[in-house]
C-alpha cells in the first residue's frame, strides 16, 4: 500500500514538469507549426482549417509554400530555384552573429572560469557571486545601460572629449560592434558557469602527471586542461549560441539598422506584415536549426555500446 | 650516536660520490609548520629506498620535492652529481607514479604512455617501437586501444608504472603504489612490481604507510616521523635493532618495558624494570641509573605452561586474550604487576590442541640477543 503510494507521489512530481512542458512548450509548437502550413487567402485567418471539406470530400491542405517563398526571392510561384533573399541573408547574418558572440564569450570566459576553478576554496563563493551579480539587474535596464556608456552624449565619448584626443563624438552606438559588446556581455556568465563546473572537478594530479613526463605549463593546458574541459565548452556554447541566434532585443537596441538578425525578421512578419504563416515558418526553421547541434552533441555523448565494454 | 645497534656495513652512511640521489639539510614548510625538517638522505644507485611513516609525517612531500612539485625553502637535491633542487618538473629526468595513477582519461593506453616520449620531441617510430616495449614488459598489448576506465584498478597501475617508466628515468618515484589496490591484488603485485623494477634496473624512491610493503619491496627503508628521518636501515635492520622506540613501535608489534640502567659491562647489561630484570645480551654506551626503554618482539618469546629449566628473563602471568589468526596466534599475558605482554606462536601443525587456555597460569621467556635497549 505504501509502494503503490510512493509509485503515486513519484509520478506526480515527475508529472508536474512534464505538464509544464507540454502546456508552455509543447502545445505552442504544434499550434505555431499548425499554422506555418496555414494558407493565409485572403481572410487573414491564420487559423483556418487546413481540413476542409470540398464536394463532399476531406481534403488536408498544407500550404508548404509558406518555408518554400523563404528561399525563392522571385514572385513567380513556379519558379522553383532557390537563391538569396531578406530570410537566408538574416539567417546567416544571425549565424556569424551568434558564432562570434560564442566565440568571444569563449576567449573572455574560458580564462576567468579558469581563474575561479584554481582560486583558494573559500574564496570561490564570492567569486561565483560576483559572475551572477549582473543577474540581479533586469536585463532589458543593462543593455540600456550599454546605450548610456556608448551613445554619443555617453560615457566614453564624454571621457574622449574632455581629455581632447576627439572633438567630435566617435559614433560607437547602432553598429555590430556595440551588438557583438551587447551580446558577449549578456551572455558571458552563460559561458562561465558551465566551464567552471568542468574546470572544478578537475584532477589537478593529471597536470602534475603532465608535467612529470616533460609537458611545460603551456603544453599540459592545451593537451590535457582544454581537452578535459571540453563538456564545459560545449554547454557553455550551446547555452551561448542558442540564444544569441534568436536574439531580438540586443540587436535593436544597440545594432544598426543594416543588422537585420533573424529575430528581428520574425518580429517584422508577425507584427509589421501580419503574415502569422511566414513568420510561424521561420521560427519552426529556426528552431530546426538549433536542433541540429542538440541532436550532434546527443549522439556524441550516447556511449558507444561497443567502446563502453569494461572489463 | 644514540644508535645501539652495532653499526653493519649496510647501515653506515655510504661513502661520498657513492650516493646516487642524495638530499642535503632539505627543508620544506607549510604555514610554518616543519613538513620536512633538515632531511639528509644518501640513496645508492639500483636501490629501491622507501620512505615509511604515519600519514602527515613528511614522506609525501619529500617525495615532491625529489619529483619538483614542491620547492625547497632550504637544501640541496643531488642527483647523479647534479644539483636539481631548483629545475622545475618537467626538466628533471625523474617520473612519478602516481598514487591515484593520474592517467589521462581522454587518452587511450596507448597514448598515454607515449605522452612523455612525445614532449621530447622523439622520432614517431621510436615511440611506438617504446611504446610496444613498455606494453609488452607490464602485459598489457591487447589493451593498447582501451581508455583508462575501461581497464581494472591492476590493469591502471600497470599502466601508470609503464608511463613511468617510458623515458627510462634517472629516478623512479612511487607514491602509494599500491594503495589503491584490494589486499590479495598486492601482495601479488608487489613481487611484480620489484621484478619490473629490477629488470630495469632503475633508483626507485618510494612512500609507503605500509610497513609490511616497505619490507617486503625495499633494499633500505627510512622512518619518518614530524617531518624527521629516525632510521634508515635494510628491512632487517630497522626490524632487529631499531634505535628509538617511535620506529620499534612503528615497525611491527613490540613490547616496550620502561627501567633503569642498572648493569653495564661491555658485551651485556641489565635493565630493572617494574616486571622484574632483563638481561640483555649487548652491551650499550650509558650511564648506570638512567632511563631506558626494552624492546621485545612479541614473536620471539616463547610461551609455555610448564616451568622451564632457566630462570634468566623467565616472567610469570595470566593468559588474558587469545587470538587466532591462522598462521599464528596472539597470546595476551598480563604479569603480577598488571603489565600485558604480547606475545605470539606459530601454528607450526594442524590441529594442534594448545593446551594454553584463557585464565591459565603460564611461563614466558626469552633469550638474552632478543631484547633491545631503546634510549630515545
Amino acid at each position: 500500500m505504501t509502494a503503490s503510494r510512493f509509485k503515486l507521489g513519484r509520478r506526480f512530481v515527475i508529472g508536474v514538469p512534464y505538464l509544464w512542458l507540454v502546456i508552455c512548450f509543447a502545445l505552442p509548437a504544434l499550434i505555431l507549426l499548425r499554422i506555418s502550413v496555414t494558407d493565409m487567402g485572403e481572410g487573414l485567418d491564420p487559423f483556418a482549417p487546413i481540413l476542409r471539406q470540398v464536394e463532399g470530400q476531406w481534403q488536408l491542405v498544407l500550404k508548404l509554400d509558406n518555408y518554400f517563398s523563404l528561399f525563392n526571392s522571385t514572385a513567380n510561384p513556379l519558379d522553383w530555384r532557390l537563391g538569396r533573399t531578406l530570410y537566408t541573408d538574416a539567417f546567416l547574418l544571425s549565424l556569424k552573429y551568434a558564432s562570434l558572440t560564442t566565440v568571444l564569450c569563449l576567449v573572455l570566459g574560458y580564462p576567468f572560469a579558469y581563474f575561479l576553478a584554481r582560486a583558494p576554496e573559500h574564496r570561490r563563493p564570492i567569486l561565483l557571486m560576483v559572475v551572477m551579480l549582473p543577474f540581479w539587474t533586469s536585463f532589458l535596464l543593462r543593455v540600456y545601460a550599454w546605450k548610456g556608456i556608448l551613445a554619443d552624449q555617453g560615457l566614453i565619448n564624454n571621457l574622449l572629449m574632455w581629455s581632447g584626443l576627439t572633438h567630435e563624438p566617435v559614433p560607437l552606438l547602432y553598429n555590430d560592434v556595440s551588438m557583438l559588446l551587447g551580446m558577449t556581455y549578456v551572455y558571458c556568465p552563460f559561458m562561465i558557469l558551465p566551464l567552471y563546473a568542468t574546470l572544478v572537478k578537475m584532477d589537478l594530479s593529471l597536470l602534475e602527471a603532465a608535467h612529470d613526463l616533460g609537458a611545460s605549463p603551456w603544453e599540459a593546458f592545451w593537451l590535457i586542461t582544454v581537452p578535459l574541459s571540453r563538456p564545459g565548452i560545449v554547454a557553455g556554447a550551446m547555452l551561448v549560441f542558442i540564444p544569441a541566434l534568436g536574439e531580438f532585443v540586443i540587436p535593436s537596441l544597440l545594432g544598426g539598422a543594416e543588422n537585420l538578425m533573424i529575430g528581428r525578421v520574425i518580429w517584422d512578419e508577425m507584427f509589421s506584415s501580419n503574415n502569422w504563416p511566414r513568420a510561424s515558418a521561420l521560427s519552426m526553421l529556426m528552431v530546426f536549426f538549433i536542433l541540429l547541434p542538440l541532436a550532434w552533441h546527443h549522439r556524441r555523448r550516447t556511449p558507444n555500446p561497443e567502446q563502453g565494454a569494461v572489463t | 650516536m644514540n644508535n645501539v645497534a652495532p653499526p653493519t656495513e649496510e647501515s653506515s652512511v655510504s661513502q661520498a660520490g657513492e650516493a646516487y640521489l642524495s638530499t642535503h639539510e632539505l627543508v620544506k614548510r607549510f604555514d610554518h609548520v616543519f613538513a620536512v625538517d633538515q632531511v639528509t638522505l644518501e640513496i645508492k644507485k639500483g636501490e629501491i629506498f622507501a620512505l615509511v611513516g604515519s600519514s602527515g609525517c613528511g614522506k609525501s612531500t619529500l617525495l615532491r620535492l625529489l619529483a619538483g612539485f614542491e620547492t625547497p625553502e632550504s637544501g640541496t637535491v643531488t642527483l647523479n652529481g647534479m644539483d636539481i633542487a631548483h629545475l622545475q618538473p618537467f626538466e628533471r629526468p625523474i617520473n612519478m607514479m602516481f598514487q591515484s595513477y593520474a592517467l589521462f582519461p581522454h587518452l587511450n593506453i596507448w597514448e598515454n604512455i607515449a605522452f612523455g616520449l612525445k614532449r621530447e620531441g622523439m622520432p614517431k617510430a621510436q615511440i611506438a617501437a617504446r611504446v610496444d616495449e613498455m606494453l609488452q614488459l607490464v602485459q598489457l598489448t591487447a589493451y593498447a586501444k582501451r581508455k583508462p576506465h575501461q581497464i581494472s584498478g591492476g590493469q591502471q597501475q600497470r599502466v601508470a608504472l609503464a608511463r613511468s617508466l617510458a623515458k627510462k628515468p634517472k629516478l623512479l618515484l612511487l607514491d602509494e603504489p599500491l594503495g589503491a589496490l584490494d589486499k590479495k591484488l598486492r601482495e601479488q603485485t608487489q613481487i611484480e612490481l620489484v621484478n619490473i623494477i629490477e629488470s630495469i634496473g632503475v633508483t626507485c624512491v618510494m612512500v609507503t604507510h605500509d610497513q609490511e610493503e616497505a619490507m617486503s619491496m625495499a633494499t633500505r627503508i627510512a622512518v619518518m616521523s614530524h617531518g624527521r628521518i629516525l632510521q634508515v636501515g635494510t628491512p632487517k635492520e630497522i626490524y632487529e635493532t631499531p634505535n628509538c622506540r617511535f620506529v620499534a613501535d612503528f615497525i611491527g608489534n613490540v613490547n616496550l618495558l620502561e627501567g633503569i640502567l642498572s648493569l653495564d659491562a661491555a658485551d651485556h647489561c641489565q635493565v630493572t624494570t617494574p616486571q622484574g630484570v632483563i638481561s640483555i645480551g649487548h652491551g650499550i654506551t650509558g650511564s648506570l641509573g638512567m632511563k631506558v626503554a626494552v624492546a621485545i618482539r612479541p614473536e620471539k618469546i616463547k610461551l609455555s605452561s610448564q616451568k622451564p629449566l632457566i630462570d634468566v628473563n623467565l616472567f610469570r602471568g595470566v593468559v588474558k586474550e587469545i587470538s587466532y589468526f591462522g598462521s599464528y596466534s596472539t597470546y595476551l599475558v598480563a604479569t603480577d604487576q598488571g603489565h600485558i605482554f604480547k606475545i605470539t606462536e606459530i601454528n607450526a601443525t594442524r590441529l594442534d590442541n594448545s593446551d594454553i587456555t584463557w585464565g591459565d597460569a603460564v611461563y614466558f621467556w626469552w633469550n638474552d640477543s632478543v631484547p633491545v635497549v631503546l634510549m630515545q
